[in-house]
C-alpha cells in the first residue's frame, strides 16, 4: 500500500531556534502512528506542520500528503485540505471551540465550507455524529454553548467535527489528556474504530500508556529529534535509547509501592523506632480520621456520609472521577469548607468543630499541594521569599529547596519562570516547610507530563520516608493513586462506594463502579 | 519607540518637577509684576511666549503655574484615591450587604458626569483652590472605587490566600503581606493615569472661574483670562494650554510604561 503521508528530513525553526530537525516518516490508511515526547520535545509542531500551520520556517526534501505538497501548496489549497481531507483533534478542548457559537453550529461547519448538505441535511449529519462519539442526548448537545458542556463532552465535539468529513487522515494532538479515566477509554475506543474503518492517524501524547493502545509504530522524540523509533512493540519490549527507557520506567501504572520510577536512587530511609527499612511499619497512631462527613451545595450533595482513617506514615488514596467530590472532601479536611455534619479530628483532637482561631495554631501540623502550583503562589513573591515566610526565616531555604531537588540559586527566581515540574517542587517545599504531619495532595501530578510525574512522585515518596509524613493522595488517574496508597478510598457523587488496602480493592473488586475504573486504566502492554 | 516613549514621558515630567520645586531656575523673573508698555506682545527673543494684556511674561507665568497646577492634580488624585480605597475595601471585603449598599451608591454617583458633580460640590462651599481640589478628588473617586474593588474580589478568591490559610496565616497577616499590596500594584498605574487627567480637571474648574483665581499665575486661570483675548492674541491661551496637554501626555506615557512593564515581568 502506498502511504497517505510522506515526510522526510522535516525541520522547523522560529527564527534562530531551531525546535524540529530531521524528521522522517510516513502513514498508510488505516494505520496509527504516533509520535511521543514530553512538552517542549517539538511533537506539536511536527503535527502542525502537515497541517501548514506552524508559523515558523519549514524545511523538508518531501513534506507530502496524498498528491499535494504541503510545503509548497498555496493557502486556498491548505484550506481545501484542513477539515476536509485532514482532521484536527486539537489539545485543551476548553479552547477549541468558540464559547459563543452552540456547538452543533461548530461541528457543522466543516460539512457546510467542504460538503454540499442542505441546512436540514447538515443538521441531522450532525446529530449523528454527535450520536457516533458517544454524546447522550444530541440534540439537546447540539445547542448548548461550550460551557454548558464537561472536558469530556467538549473533547468529544471536536472530535466529532474533525471527522465530520470522514477525513483520510486524523491528527490528535494529546486527545485525552486531563479527561477522566472511563472517558478517556470511551475516546480512545472511537479513535480505534475510525482507524480501523479506513483512516490513517497520527497521535501526539506525552503518555506510552495511551499511545501503545493505538499506534502500531512509534516516534520517540526529545528536544527536537527522533530518538529511536519502530513498532510499538518492539520499541516497548525492547527499548534502544535511555530516553526510551526512562519514559517506560515513569509510568505508574502497575509499579508496586515504593518502587522507583526514576533512575536516582531513593533516599536513605530514616531510623525510626521500629525496624529500619520497612517504611509501612512506623508506629500506628491515627494521625487523621473524618467521621460522617457530609457537604451539600444547594441540592447537590458533595460529600455524603464520609469516612476514614489515616494512620502516621501511610498513605491514603482517594481516587474518583470528576464531580466525585474528592476535592471538596480535600477542602473539608483542610478546614476550609465547613462541614454540615460529621467532623475531622487532627492527631487526636477536634479539628473542624473549634473556631479558627483556636485551629490557626495547629495549622502547620497539615499541609497541602495543589493541582495548580502556580496560582497557590503569591505573584508578587520569588521561590526564596514564599520558602523563608513557609520557614518563618529565610537561613533554612537552601537545604529546604535542596530537599526537593532544587538548586538553591532558584531562590532568586519567580515561580512562573520555572517549568511546571519545579513549580511543584517549590509548592512540595512551602509545604513541608513547617514540619507538618499531614500532607494533603489535590491531583498534584495530573497537569505535568509522564517524565516529569514520575520525579514529583518519587520526591514525595522519599519525603514520606524521610519525614514519616501521612499522605492523603487525592487524584482521577488510578494507576497513580494505586502506585502511591496503603489504603484507598473509591468516590463517586459524593460517597463512598469502596474502601479497604489498595492491593485488596484493586485486585478483588467488589463494586461495579471500581471494577469499571480498573477495566478503563490503560496499562503498558 | 514603544520603549523609548515612557523616557519621553519621564524627561517630560522631571522637567515639570523641576519647574513646580524650582520655578525661578528657569524663569528668574516675577509672575506677578506688570509692564503696562509691554502688553500683548507676540512671541519673541525677550519674551519667549509673548505677553499678556498687563506685560506680564508668560512663560514665567506658565512655569510658576506648574507648581499649583501638579499640586491640585497630586492631591486629587490622592483625595480620589484615598476615598476609594475606603469605599472599595469596604465593599471588597466586607459582608454582601456591605458591598451591595457601596456599590448602589457608587452607581448612583456615576450616574453625574464627573465633572457635574464636582460643580455640585464647589456650589455648595464656594469657589477656590482646596475646594476645587477637593471636587476634582470626589468626581474621580468613584470610578478608583469600582476598579478597586473588583480587584479585590479577584485576589480574595485566589488560590494563594488559601495557601496562606492552609499555611496558618491570621487575617490580618493575610490582608497586609498578600491582599493589599496584590491590589496596590494595579493601583500605582491607575495613579500615574489619573494625575495628569486631574490636572485637565481642576484647569478646566479654573477656566470656568471655580477654582484658583486670577492674576494667580495657575494654567486654568491663565487660560480663562485669555479667552477674551482669543481671536487676537493666540499665545495667551496656546501656552497655559501647551503645558496642561504635556503634562497630561506626559503622566499618561509613564503610566503606559509601567503598565506594560508589569505584563512583561
Amino acid at each position: 500500500m502506498t502511504a497517505l503521508v510522506s515526510v522526510r528530513d522535516l525541520s522547523v525553526s522560529f527564527g534562530e531556534t531551531k525546535v524540529v530537525s530531521g524528521i522522517s516518516f510516513d502513514i498508510e490508511p488505516g494505520q496509527c502512528i504516533a509520535i511521543v515526547g514530553e512538552s517542549g520535545s517539538g511533537k506539536s509542531v511536527t503535527a502542525r506542520a502537515l497541517l501548514g500551520l506552524t508559523g515558523g520556517t519549514v524545511t523538508a526534501s518531501r513534506l507530502r500528503f496524498d498528491t499535494t505538497d504541503i510545503a509548497d501548496a498555496s493557502p486556498r489549497q491548505l484550506q481545501r485540505l484542513r477539515g476536509r481531507d485532514i482532521g484536527f483533534i486539537s489539545q485543551g478542548a476548553l479552547v477549541a471551540l468558540d464559547p459563543l457559537r452552540p456547538v452543533g453550529r461548530e461541528i457543522a461547519d466543516p460539512l457546510r465550507l467542504h460538503g454540499s448538505l442542505s441546512a436540514a441535511g447538515r443538521q441531522a449529519r450532525v446529530l449523528d455524529l454527535l450520536t457516533q462519539v458517544g454524546v447522550p442526548d444530541p440534540a439537546l448537545r447540539a445547542s448548548q454553548r461550550p460551557d454548558e458542556l464537561s472536558g469530556g463532552l467538549r473533547q468529544r465535539a471536536v472530535i466529532a467535527s474533525a471527522i465530520a468529513m470522514q477525513p483520510r487522515l486524523l491528527i490528535a494532538d494529546e486527545p485525552t489528556t486531563a479527561l477522566d479515566t472511563t472517558v478517556q477509554a470511551g475516546i480512545l475506543d472511537l479513535l480505534e474504530r475510525l482507524r480501523v474503518e479506513g483512516a490513517a492517524i497520527l497521535l501526539i501524547s506525552h503518555d506510552l500508556a495511551v499511545v501503545s493502545r493505538l499506534a502500531s509504530h512509534l516516534l520517540v522524540m526529545s528536544t527536537g529529534r527522533v530518538v529511536e523509533s519502530g513498532p510499538t512493540q518492539r520499541v516497548l519490549a525492547d527499548p534502544q535509547h535511555p530516553y526510551t527507557r526512562s519514559l517506560i520506567a515513569a509510568v505508574p501504572t502497575g509499579r508496586p509501592r515504593f518502587s522507583r520510577l526514576t533512575s536516582a536512587p531513593a533516599a536513605e530511609p530514616v531510623p525510626t523506632d521500629p525496624a529500619p527499612g520497612e517504611p509501612t511499619s512506623f508506629e500506628q497512631r491515627e494521625v487523621l480520621a473524618a467521621d460522617r462527613l457530609c457537604k451539600r451545595f444547594g441540592s447537590l450533595r458533595a460529600v455524603d456520609d464520609v469516612s476514614f482513617s489515616l494512620k502516621r506514615g501511610r498513605t491514603l488514596g482517594i481516587v474518583g472521577e470528576s464531580g466525585s467530590g474528592k476535592t471538596t472532601l480535600a477542602r473539608l479536611v483542610l478546614a476550609l469548607e465547613r462541614p454540615e455534619s460529621g467532623d475531622v479530628s487532627l492527631l487526636g483532637e477536634p479539628w473542624t468543630d473549634v473556631p479558627e482561631s483556636a485551629r490557626r495554631a495547629r495549622r502547620p501540623r497539615i499541609g497541602a499541594i495543589y493541582q495548580d502550583a502556580l496560582s497557590s503562589f503569591d505573584p508578587r513573591w520569588t521561590v526564596g521569599r514564599i520558602l523563608a515566610d513557609a520557614l518563618g526565616g529565610a537561613a533554612g531555604v537552601p537545604v529546604l529547596l535542596e530537599s526537593v531537588g532544587l538548586s538553591p540559586d532558584s531562590a532568586g527566581r519567580r515561580p512562573r519562570h520555572l517549568s511546571g515540574g519545579q513549580q511543584q517542587r517549590v509548592a512540595i517545599a512551602r509545604a513541608i516547610a513547617p514540619r507538618p504531619d499531614i500532607l494533603v495532595c489535590d491531583e498534584p501530578v495530573s497537569s505535568l507530563d509522564v517524565s516529569v510525574q514520575a520525579q514529583v512522585l518519587d520526591l514525595l515518596d522519599d519525603l514520606q520516608r524521610s519525614l514519616r509524613l501521612s499522605y492523603l493522595f487525592i487524584s482521577h488517574d488510578l494507576g497513580v493513586v494505586r502506585h502511591m496508597s496503603d489504603d484507598v478510598l473509591v468516590m463517586r457523587d459524593g460517597h463512598v462506594v469502596e474502601s479497604g488496602p489498595t492491593g485488596a480493592v484493586f485486585g478483588a473488586p467488589q463494586h461495579e463502579y471500581t471494577k469499571g475504573l480498573i477495566a478503563a486504566t490503560l496499562q503498558l502492554p | 519607540m514603544r520603549r523609548l516613549l515612557p523616557w519621553i514621558g519621564i524627561a517630560a515630567l522631571l522637567f515639570l518637577l523641576i519647574a513646580a520645586l524650582a520655578p525661578g531656575l528657569l524663569a528668574p523673573a516675577d509672575p506677578l509684576a506688570i509692564h503696562p508698555t509691554q502688553s500683548f506682545r507676540a512671541p519673541s527673543f525677550a519674551h519667549l511666549f509673548g505677553t499678556d494684556e498687563s506685560g506680564r511674561d508668560i512663560f514665567t507665568r506658565v512655569i510658576h503655574g506648574t507648581g499649583a497646577s501638579l499640586l491640585i492634580g497630586v492631591s486629587a488624585t490622592a483625595i480620589g484615591i484615598g476615598l476609594a480605597l475606603v469605599f472599595g475595601l469596604l465593599a471588597g471585603l466586607g459582608p454582601r450587604w456591605l458591598d451591595f449598599g457601596t456599590t448602589r451608591f457608587l452607581e448612583v454617583l456615576f450616574a453625574f458626569p464627573g465633572l457635574l458633580l464636582a460643580l455640585l460640590f464647589i456650589v455648595v462651599y464656594g469657589p477656590g483652590v482646596v475646594t476645587s481640589t477637593i471636587a476634582v478628588g470626589l468626581a474621580t473617586a468613584p470610578g478608583y472605587a469600582r476598579i478597586i474593588r473588583s480587584r479585590v474580589l479577584v485576589v480574595r478568591r485566589a488560590p494563594y490566600l488559601e495557601a496562606a490559610t492552609v499555611l496558618g496565616r491570621s487575617w490580618w497577616f493575610r490582608l497586609w503581606r498578600h491582599l493589599l499590596p496584590n491590589v496596590a500594584g494595579s493601583l500605582f498605574v491607575l495613579v500615574t493615569l489619573g494625575i495628569g487627567q486631574s490636572i485637565v480637571w481642576a484647569s478646566s474648574l479654573s477656566y470656568l472661574g471655580l477654582g484658583a483665581v486670577p492674576p494667580a499665575a495657575e494654567w486654568g486661570a491663565m487660560l480663562s483670562a485669555g479667552r477674551t483675548y482669543l481671536t487676537s492674541f493666540w499665545w495667551m491661551t496656546f501656552f497655559p494650554g501647551l503645558f496642561i496637554m504635556i503634562s497630561a501626555v506626559a503622566t499618561t506615557l509613564v503610566g503606559r510604561g509601567l503598565q506594560e512593564r508589569s505584563r512583561d515581568s
